[in-house]
């Protein structure tokens, strides 16, 4: 291209300089190694070929498609019915068969812990925590506490319809608010808090009376939670006999919840997971060992 | 012009860069020759028929002897049978292969090189082809010069279809390692053989052709590590292919020395025939004396010999010899050969050794194995009767080929400790029974619990131990108890 006459040769090696020249020293034009410069074709040949096979240069609107058709979306779509086909055997066995069973059959037992692995990490874990210990206001799934029932069937439920969700079949407790609809004066709120607090174990204000407490607990609290404060599982109303409570375990967290309780929701799962998926839930979430 | 080595000494060479000279080694005949002939025989007969010989392991496992089996993550070696887990078998194994490397050349340099490495037998495979079509050394190079002609075509293709055919069945072999031998040959044959099995074919076609076809020597000279750290290795008393330069020098032609012997000068037994130069795979003279290229393969002292043997010399002039030696003979000492040394002992030793340790192992080797990994979240649950629990995942391996039971144990914590196995198939007082099935593993959840009246420390070691039903094995692993306790 150049005009090659003005091109210098170096004297020792005989190969053209490329005329340029830093404090006397000058670059030799060597050419391109070989097999370089033919891996470098090959990359060429290669490219055009990519570009007549595959979707390559955007366009537009869209982009061009390529003879053969390939479509990533598509093998990806495929892939994921295949899973879906693939796993819809032990799908089929686990909605026929009953929750007991699931527990005594090998095979369907690590299927539901591992489907109920995974489902409880997705979808249950933002609240309860992945390890499934809760959280203040969420509770523990680990330990023998249970406000709805720990059994099979009761887990299996709650997780269907839910708690205070906006399904019908979900389960309702509703615990007053005391203080906020002035049902109960704020000493009274004290003084059954406090005898709350006494039989719980926890910590009590200095000069309470504990005997009118326990007065106000019979008559405002003890239909729901028991004469001895046992708890009523039915109306989920939790045991208060000792400090293990869903909102806080020191008397100003008894006073709060007895004044304006917070009443958390449990969203059903009967609408957005497949039954097989919720029953497999039931089975893993039984399987941390609180279940009864 | 030339970047010949000799010519170096004074002023420069006009090429900067030479291209490696193509080597036609010639054919010779003798010991050395008879035994890379044998050995490659033997190597590449194991080869290539090992995938077919049968084993019989019972109905549900495969019947090859040797098998690597990556679908079920399996290896086979006749009675043998190695899980993933037990790969260390594979560790002795290379510890083994890499000191016996040491060994030989302790003994005699880069033997391995010159008679076993795949890339001398293949590649003396791949020469003997290229003798039968094309002819010895001068018919080669003139080959190389003539014009193309129909002639040439013809012997170039027979040569490369061959090359190919011996590079594909290489590949081909390779594959039968990994599966079914018989069947995996039927599947290729009518071509419902798994994409993999072709594209490792055609990995395994391509690398023989071009390492044995046409790179050769240049791989044991430029891409081998091992003459690098073979040379780091050596020592003066391991036996090198030698030219015993006191005998051979000065070398001239036969009518020249024998004049010079007439004459009563100083004459060697070197006619300078070049003949060893020729035979040789890597292009060395080895009368310049021990070479990074030379691969200790013999052929030049075969050369020589069958020349010593044709003028009424002794055999010899080129031998397995050390320079130490050499001087000795100048010297006029007795030659030594001290192939039994502190080095060769302790390398034979070590291998030895660690075979022992293998051996042990492999007949000691356990039939059932126990992990257990603890929970981390949480570490543990505090009961409201006051109890800690802590959860396990607990993988248990049965390597026989049948359904065993085990009876899981937790030994280290208080009396009336409860001990759950989701899934278990039954208790034996208060101890899950765990059965697995025939050559797999089975994870359970395994929940213990203190008694509620115990205050546990904060970690209290324990230990998992399964017995297996009927032949009582028992298999143990350590683990701890977590609770928030004092610690
Ligand atoms: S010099 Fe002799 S021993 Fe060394 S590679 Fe050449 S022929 Fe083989
Ligand atoms: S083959 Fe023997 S005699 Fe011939 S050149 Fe080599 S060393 Fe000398």
């Amino acid at each position: 291209m150049s005009d090659t006459h003005n091109k210098e040769v170096d004297q020792i090696s005989g190969v053209e300089t490329t005329g340029h020249e830093w404090d006397g020293l000058k670059e030799l034009n060597n050419p391109l190694p070989k097999w370089w410069l033919y891996i470098f074709y090959a990359t060429v040949v290669w490219a055009v070929i990519y570009w007549v096979l595959y979707p390559s240069w955007p366009l537009v609107s869209s982009y061009t498609k390529g003879v053969l058709g390939a479509n990533q979306r598509q093998e990806a779509t495929a892939a994921y019915d295949k899973g879906v086909a693939d796993r819809a055997q032990f799908a089929d066995k686990i909605v026929a068969a009953s929750l007991e069973a699931i527990t005594q059959d090998q095979d369907l037992l690590q299927y539901a812990l591992a489907n109920g692995q995974a489902a409880f990490g997705d979808n249950c874990a933002p609240c309860h925590g992945s390890g499934g210990t809760g959280a203040e206001g969420y509770p523990n799934l680990q330990d023998d506490t249970w406000i709805w029932g720990g059994k099979l069937d009761d887990i299996h439920t709650t997780l269907l319809y839910g708690i205070r969700s906006d399904n019908d079949d979900g389960r309702f407790g509703d615990m007053p608010a005391f203080g906020a609809d002035e049902l109960l004066t704020r000493e009274e709120i004290n003084q059954v808090s406090n005898f709350v607090a006494s039989r719980a174990g926890v910590e009590t204000d200095a000069d309470v009376d504990l005997a009118a407490g326990q007065v106000l607990y019979e008559d405002n609290c003890a239909a729901c939670h028991g004469d001895n404060l046992e708890g009523i599982q039915e109306v989920g109303a939790p045991s208060l006999m000792s400090a293990n409570y869903l909102y806080g375990n020191s008397l100003d967290d008894i006073k709060a919840q007895v004044a304006a309780p917070r009443n958390g929701v449990m969203p059903g799962w009967v609408e957005r997971l497949d039954p097989a998926t919720i029953k497999s839930l039931t089975v893993y979430v039984h399987s941390f060992g609180g279940g009864q | 012009m030339s970047a010949d080595t000799e010519t170096h000494e004074g002023g420069h060479s006009e090429e900067w860069f030479a291209s490696a000279k193509k080597i036609y080694p010639m054919a010779t005949h003798g010991l050395f020759r008879r035994i890379k002939w044998t050995l490659l025989f033997i190597t590449l007969g194991i080869y290539y028929f090992l995938p077919f010989i049968r084993y019989d392991r019972g109905p549900d496992a495969p019947g090859q002897a040797v098998l690597i089996d990556m679908e079920h993550a399996r290896a086979y070696f006749f009675f043998i049978e190695i899980w993933p887990q037990e790969v260390y078998y594979l560790t002795g194994l290379l510890i083994i292969a890499s000191i016996a490397l040491f060994l030989m050349n302790a003994v005699a340099g880069r033997i391995w090189c010159g008679y076993l490495c795949p890339q001398t037998v293949w590649t003396d495979l791949f020469l003997w082809v290229e003798r039968k079509v094309e002819g010895d050394r001068r018919e080669r190079i003139a080959l190389d010069k003539d014009p193309w002609t129909f002639g040439k075509i013809r012997k170039r293709a027979t040569k490369h279809f061959f090359w190919l055919m011996i590079a594909w069945w290489t590949g081909g072999a390779w594959v039968l390692y990994f599966n079914d031998a018989p069947t995996l040959v039927w599947q290729l044959l009518t071509f419902q053989a798994p994409m993999i099995a072709y594209v490792w074919i055609g990995i395994l076609t391509t690398t023989t052709y071009l390492l044995a076809g046409f790179m050769r020597e240049q791989v044991c000279i430029y891409m081998c590590p091992w003459p690098r750290i073979q040379a780091a290795l050596t020592d003066e008393k391991a036996l090198n292919v030698t030219y015993r330069w006191d005998r051979g020098e000065p070398r001239g032609s036969l009518k020249h020395n024998k004049e010079l012997a007439a004459q009563g000068m100083p004459a060697g037994d070197c006619i300078d025939c070049y003949q060893c130069f020729q035979v040789c795979p890597t292009g060395v003279d080895i009368r310049k004396g021990m070479q990074l290229d030379c691969i200790q393969c013999g052929l030049c002292i075969d050369a020589c010999d069958n020349i010593m043997n044709k003028i009424g010399k002794p055999t010899g002039l080129i031998a397995y010899d050390t320079d130490e030696n050499i001087e000795r003979r100048i010297e006029g000492k007795e030659p030594v050969y001290d192939i039994v040394r502190v080095r060769t002992v302790v390398y034979a030793a070590l291998i030895a050794f660690v075979g022992a340790i293998m051996l042990f192992t492999l007949l000691n080797r356990d039939f059932a194995d126990i992990s257990v990994l603890h929970d981390r979240n949480p570490v543990f649950v505090e009961q409201s009767d006051g109890s800690v629990r802590n959860g396990y995942t607990v993988r248990l391996s049965n390597k026989r080929r049948h359904t065993r039971a085990f009876m899981l144990h937790v030994e280290g914590m208080p009396p009336n400790t409860l001990v759950e196995a989701v899934g278990a198939d039954s208790t034996f007082a208060g101890r899950p029974i765990i059965e697995v099935g025939p050559d797999t593993t089975r994870e359970v959840r395994v929940l213990v619990s203190s008694p509620s009246w115990e205050k546990m420390p904060q970690s209290t070691p324990v230990t998992f131990r399964i017995t297996e039903s009927v032949m009582g094995e028992v298999v143990t692993t350590k683990d701890t108890f977590k609770a928030p306790g004092e610690p």
